[in-house]
């Protein structure tokens, strides 16, 4: 498999204002993503993690070391616009990032931008409406819709641009349950079906488990990587920086405290009733 | 309640109307007000009147929506008529009481006025009606585009005016919260005086203004993410064309206009 994103040595310092010193955010971070896979970036507020995303597509140029987007460096301005094509990008606030006030004017924007021929234009539109299931609305006003459509929108207007990844910045954070449902299946499916690279930053245990990979980030540095199960199942380490895990390991692990002894790898919850019920019958 | 607000409201339909190109019915539009500044007699008014009655029956947007938007302008109305009909010197005395006088010219004066007043504000009210936003902001830049040899903005400033458009609702909604958790902590919007309703828009406005910026500072981020790099290279997915109809319709405000230039040169 080809490497999507690698990030090698980067060093990152918020430039402080007036006086007060910047804020080191990485000083050697290293990661590597590899194309097709679908990887959830975890941690807690502040651990650097929207700063990473940023930095996969050149909002963000590192201080130090590199970062490589399908082999392009991020931080060579002639390689921009073909970087930005190829790693779409969605943020946490679906309002802030619709331009247009129609449906599918606001998708055509992308593909406008790139100069793609108008019919070729329409049918990408056309095309992504479809794949994020807001097709029947393309010719909505964005204020109308709720939250968790706008944001398929907005992913929908990534989609438009034919990129191979998608990087995700808290998409769901602003969301109710539904909302984070629809958003999370929809990215689920195009990494699925389209083999598109999915980048997940998020905070929510249950989005990441659906995740190939999980690598949970702590004051600027990976503290584990691993497939969900393997990464969930390390309970201690999780509650060290504040985080919990996924509502199943939770429970079987706080039994095993009192001398159960289950496994901490089941993050379904049929799985995990299942493995109580094995438990319990033995 | 602020949600009311519509602003250069639009009738969504179907009719010859609304499929016009909107380069077409701007164009026409100066055409029509043209028109009816050099219409100086009766025949001109009516062939014009008829006209746009015609026009409006054909959009099927509904009459009582032009009447409801020349409320606000009732005023204005009411002010020029008068002026009109108190001002006007004349032969014929109608009527002469307290040192003012009103002659039959006045009157005259006065409905010609009143009428050529309440046409062209129709026919501006027919464009804003049956052409969506998005499509006037469309055709103001395509029709501007000339300008840009002459380094005007016209991309821009029509990106500004569709961005201000798609934002007016978010920012409403947001005026609406804010203005409900003031209320919460007892805030008072609607008793007193003058300045201290003024004065307690304040704590309203700082924190829309600041998460304004804090929104067009995102919007940026994500427009620069999605390859926005101005007019450059830049295509459209809708792109303007003129149809037969917009052809005849060229012609007839060209036929209108030259009526209106004939009776009046000629004192027909």
């Amino acid at each position: 498999m080809n490497t999507a994103i690698s990030v090698e040595h980067l060093a990152f310092t918020y430039p402080g204002v007036c006086d007060t010193p910047g804020v080191a955010v990485f000083e050697d971070f290293n990661l590597k993503i590899e194309e097709g896979s679908f990887v959830a970036i975890l941690g807690g507020n502040g651990c650097g993690k929207s700063t990473l995303a940023k930095h996969f597509n050149s909002i963000l140029l590192p201080s130090g070391g590199k970062v490589y987007v399908f082999g392009m460096d991020t931080a060579d301005e002639d390689k921009i616009i073909a970087l930005r094509r190829t790693t779409g990008m969605v943020f946490q606030n679906p309002d802030n990032q619709i331009v247009a006030n129609v449906v599918e004017e606001d998708v055509a924007f992308g593909p406008e931008n790139l100069g793609v021929a108008s019919p070729e234009i329409r049918r990408r539109v056309d095309d992504a409406l479809k794949q994020v299931d807001m097709y029947e609305y393309r010719q909505h006003a964005p204020h109308l819709l709720s939250g968790g459509q706008k944001q398929r929108v907005a992913i929908a207007g990534i989609i438009a641009m034919e990129p191979k990844c998608i990087v995700l910045d808290e998409p769901t954070a602003m969301l109710d349950p539904r909302g984070r449902r629809e958003v999370i299946d929809t990215i689920t499916r195009l990494n699925r079906e389209k083999g598109i690279t999915v980048v997940l930053i998020t905070h929510h245990m249950d989005e990441a488990s659906k995740a190939q990979r999980v690598v949970v980030m702590n004051d600027g540095a990976v503290v584990a990587d691993g497939t969900p199960q393997e990464v969930f199942a390390q309970v201690e380490l999780l509650h060290k920086i504040g985080l919990g895990a996924p509502e199943t390991v939770e429970l079987c692990w706080q039994l095993n405290q009192q001398g159960f002894r289950l496994p901490l790898d089941k993050l379904d919850p049929e799985e995990c009733a299942q493995a109580l019920y094995d438990y319990l019958k033995a | 309640m602020l949600k009311d607000i519509t602003l250069g409201q639009y009738f969504p339909g179907n009719s010859i109307i609304h499929r016009l190109d909107p380069r077409t019915k701007l164009i026409v539009l100066l055409v029509y007000i043209v028109a009816l500044f050099c219409a100086v007699n009766w025949i001109s008014y009516g062939v014009i009147l008829v006209i746009l009655l015609v026009s409006i029956h054909i959009s099927k947007v509904p009459g009582k929506s032009f009447l409801r938007g020349m409320k606000p302008l009732v005023f204005i109305l009411i002010f020029t008529a008068i002026l009109n009909l108190f001002f006007t010197q004349g032969e014929t005395v109608l009527v002469h009481f307290w040192g003012i006088t009103i002659t039959l010219e006045g009157v005259v004066r006065a409905v010609f006025m009143l009428g050529r007043i309440l046409m062209l504000i129709t026919g501006t009210f027919l464009l804003t009606y049956t052409t969506s936003p998005i499509s006037l902001t469309d055709g103001l830049e395509s029709l501007l585009g000339p300008l840009k040899k002459i380094h005007v903005p016209v991309h821009e400033l029509s990106m500004m005016m569709c961005i201000a458009l798609r934002f007016i609702p978010t920012l409403i909604e947001e005026t609406d919260k804010i203005m409900a958790a003031q209320k919460a902590r007892g805030a008072d919007f609607e008793t007193g005086k003058l300045m201290e309703r003024v004065r307690a828009l304040i704590p309203i406005l700082v924190p829309l203004f600041i998460s304004a910026f804090r929104r067009a500072d995102e919007l940026a981020t994500a427009m620069e993410c999605r390859c926005y790099q101005g007019d450059v290279g830049r295509t459209k997915m809708k792109l303007l064309r003129y149809h037969l109809h917009d052809f005849v319709t060229f012609g007839v405000s060209a036929a209108l206009l030259a009526g209106v230039l004939i009776l009046r040169n000629f004192g027909l």
